[in-house]
């Protein structure tokens, strides 16, 4: 498990994400509300945090959240996360061996708040990590799906003089954050 | 070749901007690529992506019946059509239809290959193009130089002024500020098209889903935002199972830009909802376009195995050089070559075919095995019997068909030459031939050919024989690698025969598309070779050993002169190169090197054929330590020296540049000395080195093992 993190953390590093671990839900939940209060998150168009529904928000009370830290918000559309500077959803399964993130996508909500934003925080549950892209395809299949998604660092672009340059359509930061206890909330 | 067409070389490698950003890439790419593929077994992954494209190219009415079935089943629709021009029709009804005023596109090279733009355009839809590098040149009014970074010929200078000029003043040079600024422009569009146009990198049959490729997230809010997706896809896309997705997705990221996966990849089986939760339109056009006759041809199937990375232009030592402009159309270098004389009219390959050296650096790297050269020398050869040969060069191989007119033309040459020769050098031609000396001298014609040469050498009777093949260059120009040949061949008791009715052998027929003076060629040879019962035949120069081991007989099989292929192969078993027969020589115990020799240090420069097709790198290099030299490696030993036969003669205009870079390669690796085992090659280097004054000196192996081996 340890060694399999490793490999994914030095992989998606090397692809300019920043990867974090944390043993339970609430720790990774505040360091989430750290980053985005440091990041300047507030109820006003260009600083809100769209958050896509997951399982990670099972047993939070998404209303308090809101009050704790004005301009999180939980109910995606199209405008909103045209207008947000932080998108947050959870990933399904990592990809060890290239520092992918794998995702079933086809809400919609799932791939506004991963695209328009210029951070995307990505959450992941330490147990759904897989070596490779053939057990990858393994766990979710197109048969289950329309759209499967693969994100594997920020944007990046090298179409002008091959100098390379993050964040081009997609998110420029992308900020994976995985947890080990996927049922501890208190 | 056409007037047009000679400018945009001159052009091209006139720019500096142009070929210092293609150089510096394909520099560096060599080295990124590797290390992308650290840990992967590169010919096990490419074998598998060869035979799974293979698979769908025999297959592709099944797999294209089976995509639509599955893909039809979850809502998609599909069309399928052979005709360019249904394809923009179904577009543009569709957006008429959807009251679409604007369009998103991610990359797509199919609908570049039919001008959907353009017609779109003209029946006053909005197109925008979305991935950074196609928005600069569709700003700019050009087309793409390069199929994975359409925009690498330009600067920041110059896509800041393309900026100020198209979108808004201001821009100042600074390349993440330029990026920055089309992010924020691009964004409107996408928030505000009515249609997302992509093509897609492959589509699954037995799953009907499309998987789509890109680092910028471009192709993701096209396929997110509008609320139709058209996606065009090529039938090569096609392949069997979802599974089959693997060694692509493996390899595509590696070869194309050297990353070990994409930014993003989507994989889209159906439509999905909208962000007003309305279903999305989401319509598949399989387009055809030639493909399909493609791949009911038994030579060019094996294109129909491409998966676009564009790694045979990373690597191309032409392409470097003139980038992809001169390509003319919307696919470039050597697999665009071929697509193009397919998609667009095999006429239009007619003058960028004659661009490909055939150096072979392609095939090693290819990922879907495709031997490009050989496919390049296949269109030659069609353009040849479409329109016959250049007058010229018609004449010219009726000289070399006739090899006792050829032997004689080319004694009266040495008479002839004697105004012009200094040493043993040419170093000027007049009139018309100037081009020939402008940038490399040329040897003079030895005063007696090795033919006559080799009776004057007095040969120890040997039991074993073997029989030399001498070539051209080394028969008329170089005699003297012929007679270390034999020297050293007479150490290991045997004795060298040099069967008279040998001729030139049919490369340069070959590779101008003259099939039929190369099969002349090649008979009157086997005819000569086959006389003696000798245990090989060998020769020095690998242009010809790899004609007479391979050339022949698939030049046989290309006109289908079956009747001939027994005595090419039986004479194709007997066939070896000079460094791998002494290298045997001295595994064997037959010949061995002088003790305790400190010869210093020399470099080696690597010949295209004899180490690409016979696969000999490393031995002369062993033979060469073994016997006391030091080899300083110089930087791309195996990269073409711009020789090419008669490419030098053709395209002087890229042989000089090609054989600069190696000559600079040559100097800074310290060594006083280059050897090499190609008398092609030396005939280049020599010449250049010459016309620079350099005291560097370039020998064939052959001369510097002479005199180290002994007897055992």
């Amino acid at each position: 498990m340890d060694a399999i993190f490793d490999t994914f953390k030095l992989r998606a590093e090397a692809v300019n994400a920043e990867v974090h671990r944390f043993p339970h839900k609430n720790e990774a939940l505040d360091f989430i509300l750290h980053y985005l209060r440091d990041a300047g998150v507030n109820d006003a168009p260009q600083a809100y945090a769209v958050w896509a529904q997951c399982a990670f928000l099972d047993g939070f009370d998404q209303k308090q959240l809101t009050a704790k830290l004005p301009g999180v918000i939980f109910n995606v559309n199209r405008e909103l996360s045209a207008l947000a500077k932080v998108g947050i959803s959870q990933l399904d399964w990592a990809i060890a061996n290239t520092g992918t993130l794998m995702q079933d996508a086809a809400a919609v909500d799932q791939r506004l708040v991963s695209t328009l934003p210029p951070i995307h925080i990505a959450l992941m549950r330490s147990d759904r990590l897989v070596p490779d892209l053939p057990s990858a395809l393994t766990k979710i299949r197109p048969e289950q799906t329309n759209y499967i998604s693969f994100i594997t660092g920020p944007s990046r672009t090298a179409d002008i003089e091959r100098v390379l340059t993050i964040g081009v359509h997609g998110p420029e930061k992308l900020i994976i954050v995985f947890y080990d206890a996927p049922g501890s909330v208190n | 070749m056409e007037t047009k067409f000679r400018e945009s070389i001159a052009k091209a490698v006139h720019n500096p901007n142009l070929t210092g950003a293609l150089g510096r890439f394909s520099e560096a790419y060599r080295i990124s690529r590797a290390k992308a593929y650290e840990g992967y077994d590169f010919e096990a992954l490419r074998t598998q992506i060869a035979d799974r494209k293979s698979y769908a190219a025999s297959h592709l009415d099944e797999l294209a019946d089976l995509f639509t079935r599955n893909a039809e089943a979850r809502g998609t629709k599909v069309f399928r059509t052979n005709d360019p021009a249904q394809v923009r029709e179904y577009v543009l009804n569709l957006a008429r239809d959807n009251g679409v005023k604007s369009v998103v596109k991610s990359k797509s090279m199919a609908s570049e290959e039919i001008h959907l733009n353009q017609h779109l355009e003209a029946a006053g839809v909005e197109v925008g193009e979305t991935d950074l590098g196609e928005w600069i040149i569709q700003l700019a009014g050009q087309t793409p130089s390069h199929m994975v970074m359409p925009a690498i010929h330009m600067t920041k200078e110059e896509v800041a002024a393309v900026f100020n000029e198209q979108v808004e003043e201001g821009q100042k040079p600074d390349i993440p500020k330029l990026v920055k600024f089309a992010r924020g422009k691009l964004r409107t569009k996408f928030l505000d098209a009515q249609m997302g146009i992509t093509g897609a990198n492959i589509a699954v049959a037995e799953t009907g889903t499309l998987v789509i490729v890109t680092n910028e997230g471009n192709a993701r809010l096209v396929t997110t935002l509008p609320k139709i997706h058209v996606a065009i896809v090529g039938l090569e896309k096609l392949m069997e199972k979802f599974e089959d997705v693997v060694p692509v997705l493996t390899a595509l990221p590696k070869s194309a830009t050297a990353q070990l996966m994409t930014s993003y990849v989507s994989m889209i089986s159906g439509p999905v909802p909208n962000t007003d939760g309305t279903p999305k339109q989401l319509h598949v056009i399989l387009m055809d376009n030639r493909r399909t006759e493609m791949s009911q041809d038994p030579k060019f199937k094996q294109a129909m195995q491409c998966i676009r990375c564009a790694s045979c232009l990373n690597v191309c030592p032409v392409f470097r050089l003139v980038g992809g402009h001169v390509f003319g159309k919307i696919y470039t270098g050597g697999i665009g070559t071929i697509l193009t004389a397919w998609f667009d009219a095999l006429k239009s390959s007619d003058d960028i075919q004659s661009l490909c050296i055939q150096c072979g650096n392609c095939t090693e790297v290819c990922p879907g095995k495709i031997d490009i050269p050989g496919l390049i020398l296949e269109l030659r050869r069609r353009l040849a019997v479409e329109k016959g040969q250049p007058l010229a060069q018609k004449a010219i191989f009726s000289v070399v068909n006739n090899r006792k007119l050829f032997h004689s033309m080319l004694r009266a040459a040495y008479v002839m030459q004697k105004p012009l020769q200094k040493g043993n050098f040419i170093r000027h031609l007049p009139f018309f031939l100037s081009d020939m000396t402008e940038f490399r001298s040329l040897p003079a014609i030895a005063e007696a050919p090795l033919r006559d040469t080799i009776k004057t050498i007095q040969q120890p009777a040997c039991k074993e024989k073997i029989a030399f093949y001498a070539g051209c260059l080394i028969d008329f120009a170089y005699p003297e690698m012929g007679e270390a040949l034999v020297k050293i061949m007479n150490k290991a008791g045997i004795e060298v025969v040099f069967p008279e009715g040998q001729t030139c052998c049919g490369a340069p027929a070959r590779y101008s598309g003259a099939y039929e003076v190369a099969a002349q060629n090649a008979n009157d040879n086997i005819n000569a070779l086959l006389a003696n019962d000798v245990t090989y035949v060998v020769s020095a120069c690998p242009t010809c050993t790899v004609a007479l081991k391979h050339e022949f007989i698939s030049t046989f099989e290309s006109l289908g002169q079956t009747d001939s292929l027994p005595r090419a192969r039986q004479l194709a078993d007997k066939v070896i190169d000079f460094s791998s027969l002494v290298k045997k020589l001295v595994d064997e115990g037959r010949l061995k090197f002088k003790e305790g020799q400190q010869l210093g240090k020399i470099t080696y420069h690597d010949s295209c054929h004899l180490k690409r097709t016979l696969h000999a790198s490393q031995e002369p290099r062993q033979l060469l330590t073994q016997a006391g030299y030091e080899i300083a490696e110089m930087y791309e030993a195996d990269m073409c020296c711009g020789m090419g036969g008669t490419y030098s003669l053709k395209l002087p205009e890229i042989s000089a540049p090609i054989l600069e870079r190696k000559l600079v390669n040559i100097k800074n690796s310290g060594a006083t000395l280059a050897v090499m085992d190609c008398p092609g090659c030396v005939m280049q280097i020599r010449g250049g080195l010459d016309k620079q004054n350099s005291t560097v000196r370039v020998e064939h192996t052959v001369q510097r093992l002479a005199d180290e081996l002994e007897s055992s």
